[in-house]
Order: C-alpha cells, then sequence, then structure tokens
C-alpha cells in the first residue's frame, strides 16, 4: 500500500507489522519507566520527606506543611543539636568498635570452622552443621527471653565486650557462605602444600584464606549492615547511655522529645549516612553480597 | 608417656584431632552459650512461674498452666491471626520485586539509579524506619499530603496507625517498602545469570517480552522464587520489626512476638514468654520441616541447581566488574 504524500512524493509501503511492534516498543518503554519512577518514588519519598523537615526551625516546623520546603536550606542546626543530644559522636565510635570486633571475630572463627567442616572428615562434623543449621531457624528475638538471663549471670550485660560476644554468638549466615566457597577451593591446593611440608595451620593461613577474601568481602558486607543497624539487643544489654550505639543513640527521641520530629528527622538522617555513604561506595559488593548471601538461608 | 604424646601430636592423626579441636571449640562453645543453652532454659522455664529477678530457688513449678494459658488467654494465640497480613504483605513484596526485577533485566537507561533507589530502605535500621514511618503517617504529615495532591479530602482519610480496620496494612506496606528491594536485588541475580544466549534464540523464534519472561526467566529463577514464597510463612509467623517499633503493638496491631515480648521485657511474666516462645518456635520448625519437602518435591536437588545457579552469578557478576560494567546484554 503505497501512498503520495504532501508533497506528491510516493512514499515506500508501510510494513504494518513493524509498525505494531513499534508501538509495543513505545507502549512498553512508557511502562517500563513509569514502573520504575513510581516505586522509586515509593522508596525516597519517606525519607526525603524527613531530609525537608529536618531543615526547618521549629517555628517553621509548626507553622508550615511537612511537604513544603524549608526555607533556609543550609539550617543545620537541628542536626547539630540532635548529634548533641543523643551523643552521637560517641555513639558512632561505640559502633564501630563493635563492627569492626564483630567483624573480626565472626571472619575469624567462621573460617576455621568452615575449613574444618569442608575438609576433615570425622564424627560429629554432621552433627555440628546440623546444630548450625537448627540454630538459623530459631528466631533471636524468641531467643532473647532467655539469653536475657544467661546475659545477666555471665556479668556480660552493660559492656560492649558482653554485646560483642553475643553478636558473634548468633551469627550463622557468614558460616555458610564460607563453607560453600571453600567448597570450590580444590583440595589439592591443600594436598601440593602439604606435600611441601605445610601443616594444616598452614594451609588454612596460606592457602584457604586468601583465596577466601571474596566470601570474606560478602560476609562482612551482610554482616555489617545487620551490626550497625542492630538495635534491639543492643537497647537490652547497652543500657548505659554512654555503651550507645548508633542506632540506639535514636531512643534519645522517644519520649518527651516524641514530637519534634525537626530534630528526630535529623537524627535519623545522620544515623543512615554512614551507611548511604558507604552503599554509594560498594554498590556492587553490596548487590553481589545479597545475591550469594541470601540463596542459602 | 610424654613422649608418646610428643609423637601422637607430630602424627599425621594427632595433626589432625588437634586442629579440629582448636577451630572449633570456640564456635561451638558460643552456639552452646547463646543459643542452645537459652532453649534449653526456655524450654525449663516454659514450665515455670518466674521474673527476671526471682532468685533461682524461688521459681515455681507449674505443670503445664503457662501452656494452657498461652491457648487460653485472648491476647497470645490469637494474635497470630495478624500473620494472615504479614502474609498477602510477602505475597505483594514478592510479586513487586520480580516485576520490576523482569523490568530492570531488560535494558533501562539510569538502570543503576533506579534500582539504588528501590534497594536503599534495606539499609536502614529498625528503630529509623520506626521514626521515619512513625513521621510518615501522623494526621496531616506526609503521606496524608501527598494524598491531598492526588485529590483525596482529609476528612475522609483514616487515622493509617489508630484505626483499626487499617492500620495492620500500613504495618505491612512498611515492611515492603523495606525488603522488596532486597527482594528485587535477589531476584535480579538470579535472572542475570540465566543463559543469554537463550534469550538471542527466543528472539529469533519471534518471542514477545511475556513469551520471554514466562518461558525463559520464570522457569530460570523458579528455585529461589519457591524458596523464597515457603520463607515467606515463617517469616510472616515471626512477624516483629515493624509493630515494635512503629506502633509498639498498640490499637490491635501486637503480633505474636510483639506480644510475648512485652510479656517477657516489660510485665517480667518469662514463664509464659517461654511457653509463646516454645509454641512459636514447635510452629515453625514444623513450617520448616514441610518446606524442606515441598522443596524436595518440587526441586529434587534444588540444592545443586542453586548452587550452579549462584555460581554462574558469581562468574556474570565478576566479568560484568571487569569489563567496564558497561557490558549489558541488549534482549531485544
Amino acid at each position: 500500500m503505497s501512498t503520495v504524500n504532501y508533497y506528491g512524493f510516493r512514499t515506500p509501503p508501510v510494513d504494518t507489522q513493524k509498525r505494531r511492534s513499534h508501538i509495543y516498543e513505545v507502549i512498553w518503554k512508557i511502562v517500563q519507566y513509569v514502573s520504575l519512577t513510581f516505586f522509586s518514588l515509593f522508596s525516597v519519598v519517606p525519607i526525603v520527606s524527613c531530609v525537608i523537615t529536618a531543615f526547618k526551625t521549629d517555628e517553621e516546623y509548626q507553622r508550615t506543611n511537612v511537604m513544603s520546603l524549608p526555607e533556609n536550606p543550609l539550617n543545620f542546626r537541628n542536626f547539630i543539636k540532635a548529634f548533641v543530644t543523643a551523643d552521637m559522636g560517641r555513639a558512632f565510635l561505640n559502633s564501630v568498635i563493635v563492627m569492626l570486633c564483630v567483624l573480626f571475630i565472626s571472619v575469624v572463627i567462621g573460617t576455621q570452622l568452615a575449613f574444618i567442616l569442608n575438609r576433615f572428615k570425622f564424627k560429629g562434623n554432621k552433627l555440628i552443621r546440623n546444630l548450625f543449621l537448627v540454630a538459623s531457624i530459631l528466631p533471636a528475638v524468641a531467643m532473647q527471653v532467655t539469653v536475657y538471663n544467661i546475659m545477666s549471670s555471665l556479668g556480660l550485660v552493660n559492656h560492649l565486650y558482653g554485646y560483642i560476644l553475643m553478636m558473634c554468638g548468633t551469627d550463622v549466615i557468614s558460616i555458610y557462605i564460607f563453607i560453600q566457597f571453600i567448597e570450590n577451593i580444590p583440595v589439592s591446593l591443600d594436598e601440593s602444600a602439604i606435600i611441601d611440608g605445610a601443616n594444616y595451620w598452614v594451609v588454612y593461613w596460606k592457602v584457604i584464606l586468601p583465596l577466601l577474601k571474596p566470601a570474606i568481602v560478602t560476609s562482612c558486607i551482610l554482616k555489617g549492615v545487620a551490626v550497625y543497624n542492630e538495635y534491639y539487643c543492643a537497647n537490652l544489654y547497652l543500657m548505659d547511655k554512654k555503651l550507645h550505639t548508633m542506632a540506639t543513640s535514636l531512643y534519645t527521641f522517644v519520649g518527651p522529645m516524641g514530637s519534634q520530629y525537626n530534630l528526630i528527622c535529623a537524627g535519623v538522617i545522620i544515623s543512615l549516612l554512614p551507611a548511604l555513604i558507604v552503599f554509594i561506595f560498594c554498590q556492587k559488593q553490596i548487590y553481589s553480597g545479597i545475591t550469594e548471601g541470601a540463596v542459602k538461608e | 608417656m610424654s613422649l608418646e604424646l610428643v609423637k601422637w601430636i607430630k602424627s599425621k592423626k594427632g595433626q589432625q584431632t588437634l586442629i579440629i579441636f582448636m577451630f572449633t571449640l570456640i564456635p561451638l562453645l558460643l552456639l552452646f552459650v547463646f543459643t542452645y543453652l537459652p532453649f534449653a532454659e526456655m524450654v525449663k522455664f516454659s514450665f515455670m512461674k518466674l521474673k527476671y529477678t526471682t532468685p533461682a530457688e524461688n521459681r515455681e513449678f507449674v505443670g503445664l498452666k503457662n501452656y494452657i494459658d498461652v491457648f487460653s488467654r485472648d491476647d497470645c494465640f490469637s494474635a497470630l491471626k495478624l500473620s494472615l497480613y504479614y502474609i498477602v504483605g510477602a505475597l505483594i513484596q514478592l510479586a513487586l520485586a520480580l516485576y520490576l526485577a523482569t523490568i530492570l533485566s531488560f535494558k533501562v537507561r539510569l538502570g543503576n539509579i533506579y534500582k539504588g533507589m528501590i534497594f536503599f530502605p534495606y539499609l536502614i535500621s529498625g528503630i529509623a524506619i520506626g521514626f521515619i514511618f512513625k513521621f510518615f503517617y501522623t494526621r496531616g504529615f506526609v503521606f496524608d499530603t501527598i494524598l491531598g495532591w492526588c485529590g483525596f479530602d482529609l476528612e475522609n482519610l483514616p487515622y493509617w496507625l489508630k484505626d483499626q480496620s487499617i492500620n495492620n496494612w500500613s504495618l505491612v506496606a512498611t515492611s515492603i517498602w523495606r525488603y522488596f528491594g532486597q527482594n528485587m536485588v535477589l531476584f535480579l541475580g538470579a535472572i542475570m545469570s540465566i543463559d543469554p544466549t537463550l534469550y538471542e534464540s527466543a528472539a529469533l523464534d519471534g518471542a514477545n517480552r511475556w513469551h520471554q519472561f514466562l518461558h525463559i526467566i520464570l522457569p530460570g529463577i523458579k528455585p529461589v522464587l519457591t524458596l523464597n514464597l515457603i520463607l515467606s510463612v515463617t517469616g510472616s509467623l515471626s512477624a516483629f520489626e515493624q509493630p515494635f517499633v512503629i506502633t509498639g503493638g498498640s490499637n490491635g496491631t501486637g503480633t505474636y512476638f510483639v506480644i510475648m515480648n512485652t510479656i517477657a521485657h516489660t510485665t517480667q511474666k518469662v514463664g509464659l514468654a517461654s511457653a509463646m516462645a516454645v509454641v512459636l518456635l514447635v510452629i515453625i520448625m514444623v513450617c520448616t520441616a514441610f518446606q524442606k519437602m515441598i522443596m524436595n518435591q518440587l526441586f529434587p536437588n534444588d540444592e545443586l541447581i542453586i548452587k550452579r545457579a549462584k555460581l554462574r552469578a558469581v562468574r556474570e557478576h565478576k566479568r560484568r566488574l571487569t569489563s567496564n560494567n558497561s557490558v549489558r546484554f541488549n534482549r531485544r
């Protein structure tokens, strides 16, 4: 079907099939971008509304609608006040200490245990695996009913090291990540090292551990996020104000300050800034950590 | 004697025993102290009447009374009904995550930015989420304002956290908000590990996107999807964080664990709380056993499949990292 256009030239026949697929293509693109935009907004709006409110003065917060932009977008007074009131400098330090210790300990014991479980056949190997498997099913909140009792009888309540120990003790997922990774390291590497005169410690230290680096990164990311954000146990076992972590420092705003949302929002934004910064710089590692870590749950 | 010991230690067998002992002692000790000892205590406490402060000799043995209470009190076992909300929420969450993962798996401009924005809530701590959403749902604040822009009248809007007909849905929405990005990343990883040549041959056969989704993507991620579907049941039974941090369980939003937590740490009825925990743990274990059976029925060697899929995902991921992250196969 050829037509004559306005200028009197013959236009080539239109391939209707092609045109239809072109229309589908356009509709598909629209659906794609509309859904993505909608759900991105859905994810971001609650946080953005907090950011907006955090920049408002008390008077402005009372007077204006929460979604109207702040008059002075460089008003950092709430941030400073929240930082000081909740003693967030100290809280951040505590969080970093807890995180570094927990990551270090759980990487060391996790890789060692995985090394043993994967490389040695002995009575009890299966039993140990099953013990950890069952432990991963038990929900943490339920366990805290009695863990609390044990922590206090061991004198571990209100000490950073007690909390650190507990956080290491309830770690199961990273062990699975390590076991999965070790399975893919050929045993022949161990054997040749042993033939060269290495003992098992050297095999672990010089052969296995360096090759486990990707798994260590993965588990540190998953565990790091979990530890930094943990608030339930931290609130239970670190009641002393000086021992507050970044997450529990937000409890300062519960109570009399409960309706000063411009201050609270500033606190919330400060607490999630470190996560945001790490996220921006390690996106790829975080995504692959999620993909690898969640599969074996 | 000691010479023999030294000899044994130097032997291969001795070396093995030594390293096994050295490397398993601490993790097993931690596992025992923080998981199995509390578990045993919990079972013991569930037959007693006590507070945290009660000295050991004053603990009173009450037999099955706590268990009878769990089922007869109207605030305990019946709270499990709220799990239904969270199961529905989990289904919506998985469907959304799958939809967005599929969209993102095709070529999209700014795909990484969308992905990042949708994923980020997963990295926020529970307590911060509590504050954000208390603020978000307050009368006349963020959510009401946005609905106002869309033409809703404030007068007709319910109190999102107080109105019993809606508040559980508000909390479920929060849960979806928090986790659907994480699920999306998970599914996207699985989709990306599907052999890209499959799409090419499908496109040659004239398959459109829906066909590609139905016949390539869906079968490719079926194990991961099923696993997550099944896990959402146990996850919903133990729903805790959102009601705990946002409403504290008030106005009929107290899920089973929120109520257990209050009973344990506020009213200090440790015996009753332990019985509640034991009851739910038994339910969860039964569910988990069922899940294992279902998975084994559906995917006889699912572990193998998942492992292979994961390996492919890792390889694909590394390839992408090394090739300057610009390679993104175009599936048209």
